[in-house]
C-alpha cells in the first residue's frame, strides 16, 4: 500500500489528523499563530463530515466544546496563548464535569498580548491546572509536525479512556513550520458514552452534566475521584524520549521545540568530548519525575532548555530532589536560540 | 439540645405523610416530567410556576426522552434537580454557547436554555446575541425579575430606574448605571430570531399564555428556522423585600409598564403552515 506522505504546516497536519481521527465537531476562534487550524477545518469539514463553527470568542468556543462533549461528541478546539487564557474558565468546568475533548494551545510569547513568535511561556498554565480549582490536564508536547498529527489520535484516545480533557501544548514554530508528515493512522473507534446527554431514552437513567456540588461532602468526593483519576494517569501515561543518556554525565531536559534544538546541542557537545544526553518529556502531565530521579543518580548536572524564564525547571527539581545541581537556559520574547548558543550556555553551566 | 434541634428541622407531618386519597378524585398534580425533589425557590417566586408550565409542555409534547436542558448560574442553577430530563449545567452566562454545542451535534434533539437576567443579559450578552444571530435552532426561556436573586439581590441589567437593590441602595440611577435592557426588543432585530415574545406568570391568565408561548417555542424547533425566545417577567419577593401579593402589584404597576407583554416577533404564515404539515405527518 502506498503511504500517505505530505509536506504540511504543523497546524494543518493537526487539523488533517483531527478529521482522520473522526472528530465530530470543532469550535474555534482565529488567533495567530494557529489560524491555519480553523481555516483548514472550515474548508475540509463541510466536504468530509463534521461540524465546523467559528465562535464569537474563545469563551464561547470552549463552552460549545463543553456542550458538544457533554452530548457525547468527539470534539476539539484550538487557540494560542491569549485566547487560551480566555478558555480557562470553561476548561475548569470541563475538567470537573469530566468531559473528554482535545484542546490545542499553539504557544506564543507573553504575558499580555505579547508577541506572535513561538514561546513555551504557558508551561505553568498548561501543567498546573490553569483555571480555578483542583484539576489537571493531560498535556502532550509535540516536537515535530508529525507529532502534531500523531498526538491528535493519542490525545483523543487518552481523553476518552479517562473522561478527561487533553491539551496538546505546541508552539508557534512547530505549528507554523512545514515538514514531512506520514498519515498512517486508523480512525479511532467510537467509544460508549452512557453518561452523555442524548435524551432520557427508553427509561435510561437521566444524564446530568454538571460541575456544581454545593454540599462540601459531595464536592470532596468529586475532588477525590478526580485525584484518583490523575494518579491512574500518572501511573499509566508517562511518556518521554531519551538521547544518549546511557553514559551521559550532563543532561539537558527539554520539550517541544527546545528539545529539537537541544538534540543538536547534544551532538555538538559529544563532538567536543562532553558526555551529554537529552531527556525529552513528551507528556508534561504526567511528568517523568521517576525517570528524572533515576537519571539524577548517575549524572553530574541537569539543565533545562525552555523558551521561558524557567518553568519546567521546577518539575525537574522535584524529580532530582536535590541530588545534583539543576540549571536553566532560555531565550524569551519569541527568540529561538541556536544549538550553538545552547551549547555555549551548557558548557558554562557545566563549569560552574 | 440535639433532640430539640432535630425537632426544629423536621418537616411537619402534613408535608411528609402520605395523603389518604380514598374517595377523592385527583384533579391537580405535578407533571410526570417532575422529580420528587422539593424546590428550593422562595414562596411566591415565579420560577416554580415557570418550571411547572415547562414541565407540562414537555409532557404534553411527549418529548421527555428527546430534550436536553441547559441550566444557568443564578436562582435556577438547580433546575436540573426538578425536571426529569437530561440536563447540562453551564458556566455563568454561557448557556447559549453550551446549547449551541449540544444542538449542533444532536440536531434531532430538542434543546433549550433556562436563564435569568444577570446570566443572559449581563455576563452572557455576547453569547446570547451571537447564538440568536446564528439562528441556533433552540428555545431560550429568559426569566426577567429585575434582580440577581441567587446572590441575594444585587442590581441586574434589567433593574428598573430608581429601584433599590443591594448594589444600588439609593435606587438605580440611569446616568451612572445605564438603563434597564429590553432584551426581547433588542434581539428581535436579529434575523436569526424566529419567535420573540414577552410573557408573565403572576396570574392564572398569564400562566396560560406563557405556557402556550413555551409550547410554541419548543414546537418551532421542528422547523429549524431560527431561535425562539420567551421572556417571562417574573418577581422576586425575597429580594424585592415584598410579600408575594405585593410583588403582583409591583409587576402590574411598574414592571409591565417598562416591559410590555406580548409578541415582539412572530413566525410568518408560511412557516406556520409548514409546521402544521410536519405535525400532521407526526400524527400519522
Amino acid at each position: 500500500m502506498e503511504q500517505d506522505i505530505r509536506l504540511m504546516k504543523g497546524n494543518e497536519a493537526m487539523a488533517e489528523a483531527a478529521i482522520q481521527a473522526g472528530v465530530d465537531a470543532y469550535f474555534g476562534y482565529p488567533i495567530t499563530p494557529q489560524s491555519e487550524v480553523p481555516e483548514y477545518l472550515s474548508r475540509e469539514m463541510p466536504n468530509r463530515g463534521g461540524i465546523f463553527l467559528q465562535a464569537e470568542s474563545e469563551v464561547a468556543s470552549i463552552n460549545m466544546v463543553y456542550g458538544a462533549a457533554g452530548a457525547g461528541a468527539r470534539v476539539m478546539t484550538s487557540s494560542s496563548s491569549p485566547g487560551f487564557s480566555l478558555m480557562q474558565e470553561g476548561i475548569s468546568y470541563i475538567a470537573c464535569a469530566q468531559l473528554p475533548c482535545l484542546l490545542v494551545n499553539v504557544n506564543r510569547g507573553g504575558p499580555g498580548l505579547g508577541t506572535i513568535q513561538p514561546s513555551q511561556g504557558d508551561y505553568f498554565q498548561a501543567t498546573k491546572g490553569g483555571g480555578h480549582g483542583d484539576y489537571k490536564l493531560v498535556v502532550l508536547a509535540p516536537s515535530s509536525v508529525q507529532e502534531m498529527a500523531d498526538f491528535v489520535f493519542l490525545g483523543f484516545e487518552i481523553a476518552e479512556k479517562y473522561r478527561t480533557p487533553v491539551l496538546m501544548l505546541s508552539d508557534g514554530a512547530i505549528g507554523q513550520m512545514m515538514e514531512k508528515v506520514v498519515f498512517n493512522h486508523k480512525p479511532l473507534p467510537k467509544t460508549e458514552k452512557p453518561w452523555a446527554t442524548t435524551g432520557k431514552k427508553n427509561g435510561k437513567e437521566r444524564s446530568i452534566i454538571t460541575s456544581l456540588f454545593i454540599q462540601p461532602e459531595k464536592m470532596e468526593k468529586v475532588n477525590l475521584e478526580l485525584n484518583k483519576k490523575y494518579a491512574e494517569i500518572a501511573r499509566n501515561e508517562v511518556r518521554f524520549e531519551e538521547v544518549q543518556t546511557d553514559d551521559a554525565e550532563y543532561i539537558i531536559v527539554a520539550y517541544g521545540l527546545s528539545a529539537r534544538i537541544s538534540h543538536k546541542t547534544v551532538d555538538l557537545a559529544r563532538a567536543k568530548g562532553i558526555k551529554a544526553g537529552l531527556i525529552r518529556p513528551i507528556t508534561l502531565f504526567p511528568f517523568p519525575y521517576e525517570r528524572i530521579s533515576e537519571l539524577a543518580n548517575k549524572t553530574k548536572k541537569m539543565m533545562t532548555v525552555e523558551l521561558n524564564s524557567g518553568q519546567m525547571i521546577e518539575d525537574v527539581k522535584l524529580g532530582v530532589n536535590g541530588k545534583i545541581p539543576v540549571g536553566h537556559f532560555g531565550r524569551l520574547g519569541g527568540i529561538i536560540p541556536s544549538p550553538e548558543e545552547v551549547l555555549e550556555n551548557f558548557e558554562k553551566f557545566i563549569k560552574e | 439540645m440535639s433532640e430539640e434541634k432535630e425537632k426544629i428541622v423536621e418537616a411537619p407531618e402534613c408535608l411528609t405523610a402520605e395523603p389518604d386519597l380514598e374517595g377523592y378524585e385527583l384533579v391537580y398534580d405535578k407533571p410526570d416530567t417532575f422529580t420528587d425533589v422539593r424546590m428550593h425557590y422562595c414562596p411566591g417566586c415565579g420560577h416554580s410556576t415557570a418550571h411547572k408550565i415547562l414541565g407540562e409542555v414537555i409532557q404534553e409534547l411527549g418529548i421527555q426522552d428527546n430534550i436536553i436542558g441547559v441550566a444557568p448560574v443564578g436562582c435556577s442553577v438547580f433546575a436540573y434537580d426538578y425536571l426529569d430530563i437530561d440536563w447540562q449545567e453551564a458556566a455563568h452566562g454561557r448557556a447559549t454557547a453550551v446549547a449551541t454545542g449540544i444542538k449542533r451535534v444532536r440536531p434531532e434533539s430538542y434543546v433549550f436554555t433556562y436563564q435569568g437576567d444577570g446570566d443572559l443579559a449581563a455576563i452572557g450578552t455576547a453569547e446570547t446575541i451571537h447564538c440568536i444571530n446564528r439562528g441556533e435552532n433552540i428555545t431560550i426561556i429568559f426569566i426577567n425579575n429585575g434582580v440577581y436573586g441567587m446572590t441575594s439581590g444585587q442590581m441586574a441589567p434589567t433593574t428598573l430606574e430608581g429601584m433599590k437593590t443591594t448594589t444600588s441602595p439609593y435606587g438605580r440611577e440611569i446616568k451612572t448605571m445605564g438603563s434597564p435592557i429590553k432584551v426581547s426588543e433588542l434581539i428581535a432585530n436579529l434575523p436569526g430570531a424566529f419567535y420573540v415574545t414577552r410573557q408573565a406568570v403572576h396570574t392564572a391568565n398569564h400562566v396560560r399564555k406563557a405556557k402556550k408561548a413555551i409550547m410554541n417555542g419548543l414546537r418551532y424547533q421542528k422547523l429549524g428556522l431560527g431561535t425562539s425566545f420567551i421572556e417571562i417577567v417574573s418577581n422576586c419577593p425575597s429580594n424585592w423585600k415584598m410579600t408575594p401579593v405585593q410583588t403582583i402589584d409591583f409587576i402590574n404597576n411598574e414592571m409591565l409598564k417598562y416591559y410590555p407583554l406580548g409578541d415582539v416577533k412572530l413566525p410568518s404564515k408560511e412557516a406556520l403552515d409548514a409546521l402544521a404539515e410536519i405535525e400532521k405527518g407526526e400524527k400519522k
